[in-house]
């Protein structure tokens, strides 16, 4: 790094040490969420020990749905304090509120539908609660953080506990191959991201969002910067599981627990998502389009073509993640005012189908999951009508049929592809959705239409796990019926996330008005 | 089982309901007005501006009735053949009509893709659970047939969303009409094309009709009637509604190799037809010949044509829904549908024999009969377009008497080759009751076809109006 950056940027780090004055209690509740997540993540932790472990699945599952409910009404606090926080490190706005409440009903739904798994598979609950909770605080961080360290951080915090709750049916090689192959390509990732700030910090001589923003559109951009793009690019690109960088995703789905697969194929990707806005969109990253247009179309074909041949439905649907994944960065490659609400929208219906799916699949899948291929499904339909009925609604959500979340969600994203002139990519997509229907029509032929070959035991459902599933249906649902008010609410945060970029001004200006 | 019959006497009563309701429609219509009645408007989502629009023309207000008039005989038709899970059965029965009234109905484009896609569920599921031997194939082929189609006419509607902001038919016809679509003129070909073709394949025009066959034959009965009855329908009505209302000059353009596909398909259905030697796989491509006729009076924009078409589209659910289910009756004594498994029927069932004739004759389009009422339409009208059409047009109604009288000949005259079909017991009064009004309203449409026409006819003006333009500009210069 050369002196005359370091020169640019050390008035910027004087800023910051003038105002290093004890937070005020308005930017506490900025962060309220987070506390709680993390105070009840410490109760388990203490009280694990406390306990022999027949009683512990049930009540350290009990604190964690506290907690995260807990979590999920602070968000109200949150809401009534809007602005930075914490030396401008931590942003609460509308876009912010929003991820906040998704992924922690994200968290509520996986600790629900973990509450008999954890029992039925015999696994000690001790921590993986805990982890959770610890993890959707990463997550949560990682919508609301403005700074890109704090976000490295926080994209560290929620990885590493994805990593280890990979791992945790640990009997099985499969899921320690999981953990240790999401460990190791994720940390590898992770450092490419890291790269990326870097980088930044080189060509722009800072890693607050806005500064950074405001540096690329006064002072030209050099070199430097379409690398770092790059680099952040390749870092999240990863979380994300979009192609090429995708290779992780099956065999990290296929070993994880079952609700855990749902909980990270949705909270941690719905999180990078955020910050893929922030950093695409609020700094307007330079030299991005054909990259993303490129991995748009990678993902949804990978992805689709991949799902095709899978008869394992927890590698099925980590394929079909990777094509969601390619969906969504279609709407990167649209207009910011158009791409941000539809990223919005889809992350927030995709949440609720895949959580729905996982959730199904985990109970079918029994105890040691040994039910996880499509002929294990043959006469589902007959034996658990209702699961079956539920499953078929988030298959037909994935396919992207009318009255389900999942059919809107790619509705916003193609119209504001198409909207933004983007024909080429939309038509690609359009085509993959309809390649993709066939795969998720294979689950939902064989619950209905095949006739089972081996006894396939199926428990009726614990109530945990039933109403964990009820909720996602009805997101679902309502996301399909009446998309309206979250999509307008998305709308509104966008236009606030993209105008904030020509409000807020330089760095030292925020930081005056914390209260603000 | 006591609550088995009363899940279907549910069912019957719903759909008997939902007929009796329907009527209102047809008795209170304005005959002679244009334009849409019975109409609500309401905002269904802000963003983006959709609306549930509904409101019905001369045009879709019959098929509105032919949809709710057949429910309740395919609810009377599967009363015994279905064993296991019946309660599905009846709920994927009943959803199938609502979505089948909504694409009937709505005016909103968004909301009538929605429809749209509504009723590929409960038939694909219709079809592969409670079908016959290849059933899943049948299901899924069905399916991806239809999805994949659609999804061009997806493509379209966001296109014309994203020009106009709006999803409204009407407003999107005014701003067409206007010219106030921009680069309407580059993209129309494309638009037309995509919701060209999401309707061929429904409808199932030539060469993309391959699902149909298959999706017939291992339907259960029901499925099968309201397949041929209606779901078809949705393709013809379709491109009556979107692709001659939206597109005229494009339709224009494009008629003639529509129009040939659809002679093709005339000619092609009925000689495949003659060969088949499975009934319902007979009745399955006399469809394809039929829905040809539907879209050839279509595509020729005269008044008497589209008429005609309209008219097809109802006498062919009647007729074929008519056979269908006679079919179905057959099935559930012998489990088979071949042809030669059969013979000198008419000694063992009698009644059965002479409702058979009856729908046949209709089929064929006897003069009396409601087939003969529209198919005599669609040909003038064709003539009027240009001869050979109406020439090679009427061979298929020489072909249609041929394959379903030999069929009938075949079936029913002679002796009786197998001894199992001696005893066969003839006609009981369910399959009565949901068989007569069939053959009445076959009757009926053939005798005093002036009640359906009187109110198809302003419609199809309306229709035509753009054409009729088109061609005074044409002479003009």
């Amino acid at each position: 790094m050369s002196w005359t950056t370091l020169a640019h940027a050390f008035p910027i780090l004087l800023a910051q040490a003038q105002i290093f004055a004890a937070p005020s209690g308005a930017e506490y509740m900025r962060i309220l969420p987070e506390l709680v997540l993390s105070v009840f993540g410490m109760i388990i932790m203490v009280v694990d020990p406390l306990l022999d472990e027949k009683r512990s699945h049930k009540s350290l599952g009990a604190i964690g749905i506290i907690g995260a409910l807990a979590a999920l009404a602070s968000t109200y606090w949150m809401a009534q304090n809007p602005g930075s926080a914490f030396w401008n490190m931590v942003r609460v706005d509308g876009f912010s509120i929003f991820f906040h409440v998704l992924v922690i009903a994200i968290a509520v739904v996986a600790i629900l539908s973990s509450y008999e798994y954890m029992a039925v598979q015999r696994i000690r609950a001790g921590e993986y609660y805990g982890l959770i909770l610890f993890g959707t605080v990463g997550m949560c961080l990682m919508s609301s953080a403005v700074e890109l360290v704090l976000i490295f951080i926080a994209l560290e915090i929620s990885s590493i506990s994805t990593y280890i709750l990979a791992g945790f049916r640990r009997r099985e090689a499969s899921s320690s191959e999981s953990s240790l192959k999401y460990f190791l390509l994720g940390s590898f990732a992770t450092a490419f991201f890291l790269y990326g700030v870097a980088m930044m910090f080189g060509a722009t001589g800072s890693t607050n969002i806005d500064a950074i923003s405001n540096a690329l559109r006064s002072g030209g951009t050099p070199a430097l910067a379409y690398v770092a793009m790059a680099l952040m690019f390749i870092g999240l690109g990863f979380k994300v599981a979009s192609a090429p960088f995708h290779i992780w995703t099956p065999d990290v789905y296929e070993g994880a627990p079952a609700p855990i697969v749902g909980l990270m194929s949705t909270g941690p990707k719905a999180a990078a998502f955020a910050v893929l806005l922030r950093v695409m969109f609020e700094i307007n990253a330079p030299g991005r389009f054909w990259v993303i247009w490129v991995s748009a179309a990678l993902s949804m074909t990978l992805g689709n073509v991949g799902a095709l041949v899978q008869d394992n439905i927890k590698r099925l649907l980590a394929y079909s993640s990777i094509a969601h994944a390619g969906y969504v960065l279609v709407a990167f490659a649209a207009q910011p005012e158009l791409g941000t609400s539809a990223v919005m929208f889809y992350t927030a219906a995709y949440a609720a189908m895949n959580v729905g799916a996982f959730a199904v699949v985990s109970h079918f899948a029994n105890a040691g999951e040994k039910y996880l291929t499509l002929e294990d499904y043959a006469g589902l339909g007959r034996r658990s009508p209702m699961l079956a009925a539920t499953l078929t609604f988030f298959l037909m959500s994935l396919i992207g049929i009318p009255i389900t979340g999942g059919f809107f969600g790619k509705f916003y994203i193609f119209s504001a592809a198409l909207k933004s002139n983007l024909i080429g990519l939309t038509v690609i997509g359009l085509v993959n959705s309809a390649v993709g229907a066939y795969y998720y029509l294979r689950v939902i032929v064989s619950m209905y239409m095949s006739e089972p070959r081996r006894e396939v035991p199926v428990m009726p459902t614990p109530p945990a796990m039933g109403f964990a599933i009820g909720l996602c249906a009805l997101a679902t649902l309502y996301l399909g019926v009446l998309p309206g008010r979250v999509l307008d609410y998305a709308t509104q945060s966008a236009s606030q996330l993209l105008h904030g970029i020509t409000v807020s001004g330089s760095l030292i200006n925020y930081s005056n008005n914390p209260e603000r | 089982m006591p609550e088995v019959c009363c899940i279907k006497l549910f069912a019957l009563a719903i759909s008997l309901l939902a007929f009796v309701a329907s009527l209102h429609l047809p008795v209170h219509l304005h005959r002679s007005a244009a334009g849409f009645q019975f109409e609500i408007n309401k905002q269904w989502i802000t963003t983006p501006n959709i609306h549930y629009h509904m409101g019905i023309d001369g045009i879709s207000v019959w098929l509105v009735v032919l949809t709710t008039f057949l429910t309740p005989l395919c609810v009377l038709i599967s009363w015994t053949s279905i064993h296991e899970r019946v309660k599905e059965f009846f709920i994927l029965l009943l959803l199938l009509e609502t979505a089948l009234i909504g694409v009937f109905t709505s005016l909103d484009l968004f909301l009538f893709y929605f429809f749209w896609e509504a009723t590929l569920i409960p038939m694909a599921l219709l079809i592969g659970m409670y079908g016959h031997g290849r059933r899943v194939y049948a299901a899924v082929k069905y399916f991806l047939f239809t999805m994949i189609a659609s999804v061009f006419m997806l493509a379209a509607i966001i296109w014309l969303y994203s020009k106009t902001g709006s999803f409204d038919f009407v407003d999107i016809q005014n701003a067409i009409r206007g010219g106030h679509v921009e680069n309407f003129a580059a993209a129309a070909q494309w638009l037309f094309l995509g919701f060209f073709v999401a309707f061929a394949v429904k409808v199932p025009l030539f060469p993309l009709h391959t699902w149909l066959p298959d999706a017939h034959v291992e339907a259960p009965t029901a499925g099968s009637v309201l397949l041929a009855g209606v779901l078809l329908k949705m393709g013809t009505y379709g491109l009556l509604r979107f692709n001659l209302g939206l597109f005229p000059e494009q339709s224009h353009q494009n008629a003639w190799w529509i129009v040939m596909l659809a002679l093709i398909g005339i000619i092609y259905g009925a000689l495949v037809s003659l060969v088949q030697p499975n009934m319902k796989k007979l009745i399955a491509y006399s469809s394809v010949s039929h829905l040809g006729f539907v879209v050839l009076g279509t595509f020729s924009f005269t008044q008497a044509g589209l008429d005609g078409a309209v008219f097809v589209m109802l006498a062919h659910g009647i007729a074929t829904g008519g056979l269908f289910m006679l079919a179905g009756i057959l099935y559930e004594r012998r489990h088979t549908y071949e042809i030669s498994d059969f013979g000198g029927l008419a000694t063992p069932m009698p009644k059965y024999a002479a409702y058979f004739l009856f729908v046949v004759l209709a089929s064929v389009g006897l003069p009396l009969l409601n087939g003969f009422i529209g198919e005599f339409l669609v040909l003038s009208g064709a003539f009027q377009a240009k001869p050979i059409y109406g020439i090679l047009g009427a061979t298929g109604i020489i072909w249609s008497a041929g394959y379903l009288l030999w069929m009938y000949q075949r079936v029913f005259f002679g002796v009786v080759k197998h001894d199992v079909n001696k005893v066969l017991p003839d006609l009981n009064l369910r399959e009565k009751a949901a068989l007569l009004p069939a053959a009445a309203m076959a009757l009926l449409m053939g005798v005093a076809p002036i009640l359906w026409l009187s109110s198809i006819d302003p419609s199809v003006q309306t229709a035509l109006a753009p054409f009729a333009q088109m061609a005074a500009k044409v002479v003009g210069q």
